[in-house]
C-alpha cells in the first residue's frame, strides 16, 4: 500500500504560475505574429483569430457542458494553443477548416484526456497534422509573402523533394527559378506557414523564452544541433541528392517546432538528461522523414511520436528532487 | 438455456468489438464505409454460425490434444468456401474486402467462440450464440463504417449527406479508425452504465 | 457417448478424417465455383477495356480482343464483331510518388485518347490518389480526346497543357509520363519495317525519360 507523501517545511514559493508562464510564450510569439501580418497581411490575423477564439470557446463549451467542471480557458492555456495551431497553417486556409484543427486539437487531443496536464501529445501539432493528413491539398498550398493577387506556391522543401523525386540533383533544385536564397530563408521570404517564416523573429522568441526562465535550453539546442549534423552528414556523403544542413535548418517548421512546440511542458520530459534524449530523437526523426519519407516536412510527426516516448523517457531520466543529495 | 438471452447476449453484453475487444484486425481494416464493414460483418457472421454448428456437433468425436488444429481447420475450411462464392457472385464486394477475408480464419472471435461456447454447448444454442455474436460484430462495424464514411466523405452506405469537400481524409484512413473506435467505446461504456 | 480419447492412433484418425472432408468439400466448391470466377475475371478486364475505348452508349458491344506482351507494357488490341480495328488499350506501371501506378490507357486507330483507368496505385490519399478522376472528361486535367502525337500531354509547369494536380506534380508527370511512353510504344513499333524511324523513336523515348 502506498503511504501518503508529506513533505517538511519549509516550502520554496516561487511566482511561477500556469498563468505567467502561459502569457510569456503569447509574448514571445509576438515577433513572429507581427512579422506574418507584415508578410501576409490581414489573412494571417483572421487565421490567428478563427484559431484562438475557436479554441478557447472549445475548451469552454467541453468544461462547461461536458465535463461539468470550472472552466479554465483564464490561464492563457487554450489560447496558446490556438496561437500555435495558426502558426502552423497557410494563411489562405477556409475558416471551417481552421476550426475542425482547433477542435480536434482542443476536444480530442486535450480535453478528451482530462485537460491540461492530462494530454499526452501536444494539441497544436496534433490540431496540425489532423488537418494535414484530412485536407492535403488545401494545407499544401502556400501562399507566396507579400503576394497581392493570391498567388500560390511550393515550400522549399516541398520544392526540394520535388526535385530530387524527379531525379534533379540539389544544386540544379537550390538554382532553380523560386527558390529562395539563405538571406531569403533568414528573413521569411519564402512560401510557407505563419510561424515558419522568419527565423529572425523565431530567434527573437527564443531569447525571450530563455530570459523569462519559461523554457531552458536543452531541447531546442538539441534539436538544432541535431538536426545540423545529421543533416551534415548526409549531405558530406553525398551533396548531391542531401540538402544541406543549412538549408534544413532554414526551411520549414524546425525552429518554430524546436522553440515553440517541442518545450511544451506537459509533454515533454522533466529532467536535463530526458530532454536531451528528446531532442536529439526529433532532430533524427525529422531528418529522417524529410530526406526519406513521403512528407516533405517531418519536424510535427517527429514531435508528435516524441511526445509519446517521453513517459518511457520520464521513467529512466527522474529529475533530482530539491534539497536531494547526489550520491 | 433461453435462446433470447443467447442472441441477445452476443449483441449488447458481450458484443465482441465494443465490449470483448476481439478481431480488431478486420475491424480497423475494413471499415472505411458502411457498406464494406457491414460486408465484413456478414461474411464473419456466416463462419461463425457455421464453425459453431459444426464444431458443436462434433465436439464429442475430437480428441482434447488436437480440438485447436481441428478447429482451425473446420474454421479455414469455410472461410474458403465463401472466398470462392463471394469472388464468383459478389465480385464487387469481394474486390474491397478480398485482402481481409483469409484473415477471417485467425479472427479471434471465431476461434474464441468455438473454444469458449461451441465446446460446452448444443449446436441448436451455438448457432443462436454464433448468430448473436455474429450480428453484434456486423452492427459494431456498419455503425463503425457509417460514422467513418460520414466524417472521411460526407456518405453513408453511398448516400452523399453533405460534399465531400468537407470530408476529412483522417477518418477514411488508419487512425480515423483508432479515434472513431475509442470515441464509440467511450459512448457504449457510458450507455450501459446509465442502464 | 463419451468424448474420445487423446490417443495417437484416435488423434491422427479424427485429424485426418476433418482433413479429407475439409479438402473433398472445397474440391466440390472449387468445381462449382471455378466457371463463374473465370468468366468474371474475364468479364471484368474486357469491362475495364470497354470503359477506355467505347463510347458510353456502345458499353454493350460485342468485342474481341487480342493480348500482347512487350517488356514494361501489355497491348489489348480490340476489333469489333465484324472485326473493324477499334484500337489499343495499353497498360503499364510506372514509378509515382510510391512505385506501381499501373495505367490502362485506350486509344483509338489515330492515337486520341478514349479513356484511361487507374487499375492500381498507392499514391497519397487527397494529393497524388486524385489521379482516378483528374485527367477523366469534366475533370480539371481533362485528357480525353487529345493525342499525344499532336498535343503536347505534358504539365503546364513544363510548359505542357495540362493542369498538375493540386500540390501532386509528381503524380501528375508520372501519369502524362506513362500516357507518353504508352503512345510512342504503341504508335513506333508499327514503324518496326524502318529501323531508322524506330531508333529516332527510342531515342525520342529515351529522352522524355531523363526529362520526366
Amino acid at each position: 500500500m502506498s503511504k501518503l507523501t508529506i513533505s517538511p517545511s519549509p516550502h520554496v514559493h516561487s511566482s511561477d504560475s500556469v498563468k505567467r508562464n502561459m502569457y510569456g510564450v503569447l509574448l514571445a510569439l509576438l515577433p513572429a505574429l507581427g512579422f506574418s501580418l507584415w508578410v501576409f497581411g490581414l489573412d494571417s490575423l483572421r487565421v490567428v483569430l478563427i484559431s484562438i477564439v475557436s479554441c478557447v470557446l472549445i475548451e469552454f463549451l467541453v468544461q462547461k457542458f461536458i465535463m461539468k467542471v470550472k472552466t479554465t480557458i483564464c490561464d492563457g492555456s487554450a489560447a496558446v494553443t490556438g496561437l500555435i495551431l495558426a502558426f502552423n497553417l497557410p494563411s489562405n486556409l477556409d475558416w471551417w477548416i481552421i476550426v475542425v484543427g482547433a477542435l480536434f486539437a482542443i476536444g480530442v487531443c486535450k480535453m478528451t484526456f482530462g485537460g491540461l496536464g492530462q494530454n499526452i501529445v501536444n494539441p497544436a501539432i496534433a490540431g496540425r497534422v489532423f488537418l494535414l493528413v484530412s485536407f492535403p491539398a488545401q494545407m499544401t498550398t502556400w501562399p507566396m509573402p507579400h503576394a497581392v493577387d493570391g498567388t500560390t506556391g511550393a515550400t522549399p522543401l516541398a520544392m526540394m523533394k520535388e526535385g530530387l523525386k524527379s531525379g534533379q540533383s540539389v544544386s540544379e533544385i537550390m538554382a532553380a527559378n523560386g527558390m529562395p536564397s539563405y538571406s531569403d530563408m533568414l528573413l521569411g521570404n519564402m512560401g510557407g506557414s505563419l510561424g515558419e517564416m522568419a527565423a529572425i523573429a523565431l530567434i527573437v522568441g527564443l531569447v525571450i523564452l530563455l530570459c523569462a526562465k519559461i523554457i531552458t535550453w536543452h531541447i531546442p539546442v538539441s534539436i538544432l544541433a541535431t538536426v545540423f549534423v545529421f543533416a551534415g552528414i548526409l549531405n558530406l556523403c553525398d551533396p548531391e541528392s542531401y540538402a544541406s544542413p543549412v538549408f534544413h535548418l532554414l526551411t520549414g517548421g524546425v525552429l518554430f517546432g524546436a522553440i515553440f512546440m517541442a518545450t511544451d511542458y506537459v509533454t515533454s520530459p522533466m529532467a536535463p538528461s530526458g530532454m536531451i534524449i528528446y531532442g536529439v530523437g526529433i532532430g533524427i526523426l525529422t531528418v529522417l522523414i524529410r530526406t526519406f519519407g513521403a512528407y516533405p516536412e517531418g519536424v510535427s510527426f517527429a514531435i508528435l511520436i516524441m511526445n509519446i516516448v517521453t513517459p518511457l523517457i520520464n521513467t529512466y531520466c527522474k529529475p533530482k528532487r530539491f534539497g536531494e543529495v547526489v550520491k | 438455456m433461453n435462446k433470447i438471452k443467447i442472441l441477445l447476449n452476443g449483441i449488447i453484453k458481450e458484443n465482441p468489438t465494443f465490449v470483448l475487444l476481439l478481431g480488431m484486425c478486420p475491424t480497423l481494416g475494413t471499415t472505411t464505409s458502411a457498406i464494406n464493414g457491414m460486408g465484413m460483418g456478414l461474411a464473419t457472421l456466416f463462419v461463425l454460425i457455421c464453425s459453431n454448428v459444426v464444431i458443436s456437433a462434433l465436439k464429442k468425436l475430437i480428441p482434447d490434444m488436437v480440438r485447436i488444429p481441428s478447429f482451425i481447420v473446420i474454421i479455414a475450411t469455410f472461410v474458403t468456401v465463401l472466398q470462392m462464392i463471394m469472388q464468383a457472385y459478389v465480385p464487387d464486394l469481394y474486390a474491397s474486402l478480398g485482402l481481409f477475408i483469409p484473415l477471417i480464419v485467425v479472427n479471434c472471435i471465431v476461434l474464441g467462440r468455438a473454444e469458449a461456447f461451441a465446446t460446452k454447448n448444443t449446436p441448436a444454442d451455438s448457432l443462436f450464440d454464433g448468430l448473436g455474436i455474429g450480428l453484434g460484430f456486423t452492427l459494431a462495424l456498419t455503425l463503425l463504417g457509417a460514422v467513418r464514411e460520414l466524417l472521411g466523405s460526407g456518405m453513408i452506405f453511398g448516400v452523399r449527406i453533405w460534399s465531400e469537400t468537407y470530408g476529412a481524409l483522417a477518418f477514411v484512413l488508419a487512425p480515423g479508425a483508432f479515434i472513431v473506435l475509442g470515441y464509440l467505446i467511450a459512448i457504449m461504456n457510458k450507455i450501459i452504465k446509465k442502464a | 457417448m463419451k468424448k474420445l480419447e487423446s490417443t495417437l492412433s484416435n488423434m491422427v484418425i479424427v485429424l485426418s478424417v476433418v482433413c479429407l472432408v475439409s479438402a473433398s468439400l472445397l474440391g466440390f466448391m472449387y468445381g462449382v465455383t471455378a466457371e463463374p470466377i473465370a468468366r468474371i475475371e474475364k468479364q471484368t478486364l474486357d469491362n475495364g477495356i470497354k470503359k477506355v475505348l467505347l463510347d458510353e452508349a456502345n458499353q454493350d458491344a460485342q468485342i474481341n480482343v487480342e493480348v500482347r506482351e512487350d517488356g514494361a507494357f501489355t497491348f489489348y488490341e480490340v476489333t469489333d464483331a465484324q472485326g473493324q480495328k477499334l484500337g489499343t488499350a495499353v497498360k503499364t506501371a510506372v514509378q509515382g510518388f510510391s512505385p506501381d501506378l499501373t495505367v490502362l490507357v485506350g486509344f483509338n486507330t489515330e492515337g486520341d485518347i478514349k479513356g484511361y483507368e487507374v487499375l492500381k496505385h498507392s499514391e497519397t490519399p487527397g494529393l497524388g490518389a486524385n489521379c482516378v478522376n483528374w485527367f477523366q472528361k469534366g475533370g480539371k486535367g481533362d485528357i480525353i480526346g487529345k493525342n499525344p502525337g499532336k498535343n503536347n500531354l505534358t504539365v503546364s509547369k513544363d510548359g505542357g497543357e495540362i493542369d498538375a494536380i493540386t500540390a501532386s506534380t509528381i503524380t501528375s508527370r508520372a501519369f502524362l509520363g506513362a500516357v507518353n511512353a504508352e503512345y510512342k510504344q504503341l504508335f513506333g513499333s508499327n514503324t518496326n519495317a524502318n529501323t531508322g524511324a524506330t531508333k529516332r523513336v527510342e531515342a525520342a523515348e529515351n529522352d522524355s525519360i531523363k526529362t520526366e
